[in-house]
C-alpha cells in the first residue's frame, strides 16, 4: 500500500535496524534450514517474504533486494524499474513522470537512504536485476550465499 | 575494388593514444576545444536521403550529432541505422540507447553492429516511459537502466565480453556517453548520480535542457569539488523555445525541465517571440561557456534545426573553428 510503503521509507532507520538484526538470526538457522532442505522451504518463505515484503514496501519479489542501499523504497516500484535512479523526467515536484501521482521512488530512495546507518549505500552502482530469480525468496538466497562465503573464507 | 564503407569518408582515422574511440567528437573534446554537438530529429521515412537533409543543416556548426532514439517514446527511423548512415559519409554521430524498447541481448548486438558501422560515440539512456509515446499500448522493456547500459558497454569494451561472460572476438571502441538533469529532485544527489554514472562508464555527459544557469552553475561547482569534472566531459543542453505558450506547454508537460518564469516573462514581452527564443539561447550558450569545467554545449532545436547554425554562430563559441562536414575537406584530400 502506497501510504505504507511510504512510512517504510520515513522509518527507513529503524527498519534497517529491524533487519540487521533478523539477518543473523536467519545466518543461524542455517542448520536447521539446511536440514529442513533450502528447496523445500522455498515455497513457505517465499510466501511468508512476500506477505511482509509486499505489505511494507509495495515489494515485486525481484529476487535481489535492494532496500539496504535505496533507503526502503522499492526500486521495483518504479515504472521503468529503474535500478540506478532517478531518471532524468522526475517532476519538479518530486513526483514520478510516468505515474503524476505517486512520488518518485528514486526521491523517495534519496530521502529513506540518508537515514540510515549505511548511508552511503545509494552510491554503488547496482547491476541489472536477473530475472530467473524473479519471484524467489530473497531471505533464503541472502543465507545461501553468506554461509557459502563464509565457509569459502574459512576454507582458504 | 574496394567495400563502400572502406572508400566512404567514414573511413576510420587512427585510435589515439589514450582515447577510447576513433571518433571525432573524442579528439576534439581531449583537444580542449569547446565542442558543439546538436540533436538530429530522426524521419518518420525510409529514406536515407531524409537523414542526410537533416544532418546537412548542421555542417560546419556541431562537431556531433545524437541520432534520437525513439524519443519521447515516439516510432521513427531507429538510431542505428541513422549512424550507419551518417557514419558512411564521415559524420561523427552519437548512438542513443534507450533501454525502454530492447532488452540486453538486442542491445548488445546493436553496440557490436553500430561499432562495426563506425560508430564511435554511444549515449546511454533509461528512455521515456511509454505512456508519453504514440504506442502507450507498448510494452516497456526496461531490462537494463541508464547505468547498467554505460557498464554493459564498458565491459563489452574493456573486457571483450558479453555481459554472459562470453568473449567478444574485437572489442567495440566507443567513446562512452550519458545524460544527467540538474534541474530535476533530488538536485542534491544529482552530482553524486554523476559520479555513479562516471563510476559505470560515463566520459562524457550531455545535460537536458538548462534554462537556469544557477542551477547548472551549483551543479558544476558541486561536481568539481567531488572531482568529477578531470573524469568526466559535462556538456549542458540547450535549445531555443519558440514562444511563451510553449515555454509553458514544455514546463508543464515534460517533465524534469525547469523554465524559471523571466525567461517566460521575456517571450511573453518580446515582438518577435521566436526570435528572442533564439536570442535567449545564444545568451545562455555564451553563460554556459564562462562556468568552469563545462567542455561544450549539445543544442536540441525541436523543429528549428534551421536555426542551430545561426544560434552557434551569434553564441561565437567555436571561436573561428569549423567542425569537419562531408566535403569541407575535399581540396587538401585531392591535394
Amino acid at each position: 500500500m502506497y501510504k505504507i510503503r511510504q512510512w517504510s521509507v520515513t522509518h527507513s532507520r529503524k527498519l534497517d535496524m529491524v533487519y540487521r538484526s533478523f539477518e543473523p538470526l536467519l545466518l543461524r538457522l542455517h542448520p536447521l534450514f539446511k536440514m529442513l532442505g533450502y528447496g523445500r522451504l522455498e515455497k513457505p518463505v517465499r510466501v511468508m517474504e512476500k506477505a511482509i515484503k509486499g505489505f511494507m514496501f509495495d515489494c515485486q519479489m525481484c529476487g535481489k533486494c535492494a532496500l539496504g542501499s535505496t533507503g526502503m523504497s522499492c526500486p521495483m516500484n518504479c515504472p521503468k524499474s529503474i535500478r540506478n535512479g532517478p531518471c532524468g523526467g522526475v517532476r519538479l515536484d518530486g513526483n514520478c513522470e510516468v505515474k503524476p501521482e505517486m512520488r518518485c521512488v528514486w526521491v523517495e530512495a534519496w530521502r529513506g537512504s540518508q537515514q540510515m546507518r549505511d548511508s552511503q549505500a545509494i552510491h554503488q552502482v547496482q547491476i541489472p536485476v536477473n530475472n530467473l530469480l524473479k519471484g524467489s525468496s530473497s531471505w533464503l538466497r541472502v543465507v545461501r550465499e553468506e554461509k557459502a562465503t563464509r565457509e569459502s573464507e574459512v576454507g582458504r | 575494388m574496394m567495400a563502400p564503407f572502406e572508400q566512404s569518408a567514414g573511413s576510420p582515422m587512427p585510435q589515439l593514444e589514450g582515447h577510447s574511440s576513433t571518433g571525432r567528437l573524442e579528439r576534439v573534446l581531449r583537444a580542449g576545444h569547446f565542442v558543439v554537438t546538436a540533436e538530429l530529429a530522426p524521419p518518420d521515412s525510409a529514406l536515407a536521403q531524409d537523414v542526410y537533409e537533416r544532418a546537412r543543416m548542421f555542417d560546419g556548426y556541431v562537431d556531433g550529432m545524437n541520432a534520437t532514439d525513439g524519443s519521447g517514446a515516439h516510432c521513427h527511423m531507429s538510431s542505428v541505422a541513422m549512424c550507419a548512415l551518417l557514419t558512411n559519409v564521415g559524420y561523427s554521430p552519437v548512438l542513443q540507447i534507450s533501454c525502454r524498447d530492447k532488452n540486453r541481448i538486442a542491445i548488445q548486438g546493436d553496440v557490436l553492429g553500430a561499432a562495426a558501422m563506425g560508430v564511435s560515440n554511444i549515449l546511454c539512456l533509461s528512455g521515456d516511459g511509454v505512456q508519453v509515446g504514440d504506442h502507450p499500448e507498448a510494452k516497456p522493456v526496461f531490462d537494463l537502466d541508464s547505468m547498467s547500459l554505460l557498464e554493459t558497454i564498458r565491459i563489452m569494451r574493456d573486457e571483450s565480453r558479453f555481459l554472459s561472460g562470453r568473449p567478444i572476438t574485437s572489442a567495440p571502441q566507443v567513446f562512452l556517453g550519458a545524460a544527467e538533469n540538474p534541474s530535476a529532485p533530488p538536485i542534491d544527489f544529482r552530482p553524486y548520480r554523476l559520479a555513479k554514472k562516471i563510476a559505470a562508464g560515463a566520459q562524457f555527459i550531455q545535460t537536458q535542457y538548462i534554462f537556469d544557469i544557477e542551477q547548472l552553475r551549483e551543479f558544476m561547482a558541486k561536481a568539481r569539488d567531488l572531482g568529477l569534472l578531470e573524469q568526466c566531459f559535462v556538456i549542458p543542453g540547450v535549445g531555443p523555445l519558440a514562444s511563451a505558450r510553449t515555454a509553458l506547454w514544455i514546463r508543464n508537460n515534460v517533465p524534469g525541465i525547469n523554465i524559471p518564469d523571466a525567461i517566460i516573462k521575456r517571450l511573453e514581452g518580446a515582438s518577435d517571440a521566436k526570435l528572442e527564443g533564439r536570442k535567449i539561447c545564444v545568451e545562455l550558450i555564451q553563460q554556459i561557456r564562462e562556468i568552469e569545467g563545462v567542455s561544450g554545449v549539445h543544442v536540441m532545436a525541436y523543429r528549428q534545426e534551421a536555426a542551430v547554425g545561426e544560434i552557434i554562430q551569434q553564441s561565437g563559441v567555436l571561436a573561428g573553428r569549423v567542425p569537419w562536414y562531408p566535403g569541407c575537406d575535399v581540396q587538401s584530400s585531392h591535394a
